[in-house]
């Protein structure tokens, strides 16, 4: 079973977000890069699913050359092979991105690598835009399942599950199928310095992406970060002697108590 | 029109609904136009009488043989017909996993942009939306343009109070029979699995007690536990927690976890990231306990006691239960 897991190059924010001069990105030269935690999950649940049913594991990004790390990430994790569609860091309309991803599916078919499941996170950690699986399944004619958090694959089957209020939907779709995948749908992997030193040496396939937008066009402005209320808490006290003042928030502010 | 797809059980509208309405409300009167509505499910029709007071003047009843239970790219492809058949230029969803969902199908029937987590939209002289929306879970707007003749957006969660029309409306309720192929139905939900009920779910809960990598391992979350139960509340956890594997994934508070709106959070052992504060930025009250007075959570929080949570919360328990 070939295996393909799309993921995105976001800024590490941790910590207080500082956006450049021209408020058109976040100032990552302090914070570093790294994947979106939901596309981390859709890499290892790759892997699982290749080292369970056998194939080839393949991790794919629509980035600039600096996201070869996030693709060297998913090859120390054990992926097979990493393709980049390489951008000059712009940012992609989410169509435009869905169709280079959907074209590069075709071109590495005419290649001669047919993907049985395509996973990418259910949204980026960035721009949250909840749509690309949606529109990379629709333009492909592949079934879509989004927001899953357990996925087994009998035969040519996957058996997706999602949570709701109170349990779980159970999705049962045909392969070939696109999946978008929430955190915890698996425990990513470390990958060990020896694995990683490894990744360096594999070769990354870089082609040029090939992707537009529909009519209409959503486009990025600026960003602003918003105005927080960092007045600093009422400090009640310190340690367990404070517990009287915890008592009288409960009670009267909260009335929880 | 502006349409406006409505969830519902069992024929009373959700709430992220009813928030999406606002914002649909606020696109129909700018552009003086319809409000509509788009209804799945057999008790779709009983919402005339609900959505009335929320000025929607058309209700469309999705009906279909095939479409009995959730189907996301039969709703999604039934929405966009829908969207064509009355020649509505936006549809307007709740910011909710089914609404981005839906309009992420029913976007690329229409091959039309969307725009998710919406906070604000205006609309200018040509049509063409300036709209604000969520990044990064709400630790940064996007100012941006959505244009075209057909668009998408979704209405970010708790951001557009439900607020009733100044004018009632008696909604017409109309039928509308999707033209549905094989293809559009091979996702459906197949099964509802019931889960473990146990608890109070914690975007439900009224209290939730919050621990992060300060509590030191799965063992000691049974204090965070008591005091919850004390509190009638539930327990919720960081990303780091989860991470060290000492509580299970659907605890996480944060980002890509829930986002909670309770009436106090008490955030035991939490350094406070960017990360965990977008999921915790709808409770009206955030009580830290810290060791670190420098900590990010007591700037963020509206109370806090600097002191080590192992000591404070046994002693706090302790003053609960004698009291009660």
């Amino acid at each position: 079973m070939n295996v393909l897991a799309c993921v995105k190059r976001v800024p590490n924010t941790g910590a207080k977000i500082v956006l450049t001069d021209d408020n058109q990105r976040i100032d990552a030269s302090n914070l570093g890069f790294t994947m979106s935690p939901h596309e981390e999950c859709a890499i290892e649940e790759a892997i699982q699913q290749v080292e369970a049913h056998g194939g080839s594991a393949h991790v794919l990004t629509l980035g600039p050359e600096e996201a070869t790390e996030q693709l060297r990430t998913g090859l120390a994790m054990q992926a097979d092979e990493a393709t980049l569609l390489e951008t000059d860091g712009s940012e992609w309309e989410p169509r435009a991105t869905a169709d280079a991803i959907a074209n590069a599916v075709r071109g590495l078919a005419d290649d001669g690598t047919e993907f049985d499941l395509l996973l990418l996170g259910n949204e980026s950690a960035d721009a949250a835009n909840y749509q690309v699986g949606v529109r990379v399944a629709r333009e492909l004619g592949l079934p879509c399942v989004m927001g899953i958090k357990s996925l087994d694959v009998e035969d040519d089957t996957a058996i997706a599950r999602r949570e709701i209020s109170g349990g779980e939907e159970v999705y049962e779709v045909d392969l070939p199928a696109v999946i978008t995948v929430k955190e915890g749908i698996n425990e990513p992997r470390y990958a060990s310095m020896r694995a990683k030193m490894q990744a360096r040496k594999k070769a990354i396939e870089r082609l040029e992406p090939s992707g537009a937008a529909g009519p209409g066009t959503l486009e990025k402005i600026r960003l602003e970060a918003p105005e927080t209320d960092d007045s600093a808490a009422d400090v009640l006290g310190d340690g367990p002697d404070s517990v009287p003042e915890i008592i009288e928030v409960l009670e009267s502010e909260v009335e929880v108590l | 029109m502006i349409l406006a797809f409505v969830e519902h059980e069992s024929g009373l509208p959700d709430e992220l609904s009813l928030e999406a309405l606002s914002l649909a409300r606020e696109l129909a009167t700018a552009e003086g136009v319809d409000l509509g509505a788009a209804v799945f499910g057999d008790e779709g029709a009983a919402l005339a009488d609900e959505l009335g007071p929320y000025g929607v003047e058309e209700i469309h009843h999705v009906t279909h043989d095939e479409l009995g239970g959730y189907a996301p790219e039969a709703w999604g492809e039934s929405l966009a017909q829908l969207a064509d058949e009355i020649e509505s230029g936006t549809v307007v969803v709740p910011g909710s996993d089914r609404g981005h969902e839906v309009a992420a199908h029913a976007g690329a029937t229409l091959d039309a942009p969307m725009a998710t987590n919406c906070v604000a939209v205006e609309v200018d002289d040509a049509g063409v939306y300036e709209l604000e929306r969520h990044r990064w879970g709400g630790s940064l707007l996007e100012h941006a343009r959505l244009e075209g003749d057909r668009k998408l957006v979704s209405a970010a969660e708790h951001e557009f109070p439900v607020q009733s029309a100044d004018e009632e409306a008696v909604p017409t309720a109309t039928e509308f029979t999707p033209s549905l192929e094989a293809d559009h139905l091979r996702v459906r939900v197949d099964r509802v699995e019931s889960g473990d009920e146990e608890g109070i779910p914690l975007g439900e809960a009224r209290v939730v007690v919050g621990g992060g990598r300060g509590v030191g391992g799965p063992e000691d979350y049974d204090q965070l536990e008591e005091l919850a139960d004390l509190l009638g509340g539930t327990v919720g956890a960081s990303r780091a927690a989860i991470n060290e594997g000492w509580r299970p994934h659907d605890d996480q508070v944060g980002q890509t976890g829930a986002k909670i709106s309770p009436d106090i959070y008490l955030a035991c052992g939490i350094s406070g990231a960017v990360q965990h504060m977008v999921g915790c930025k709808g409770a009206e009250t955030i009580l830290a306990i810290n060791t670190d007075p420098e900590a990010a959570i007591i700037q963020k929080a509206d109370w806090a006691v600097v002191g080590d949570l192992h000591e404070v919360v046994p002693e706090l328990n302790d003053a609960i239960r004698e009291q009660t």
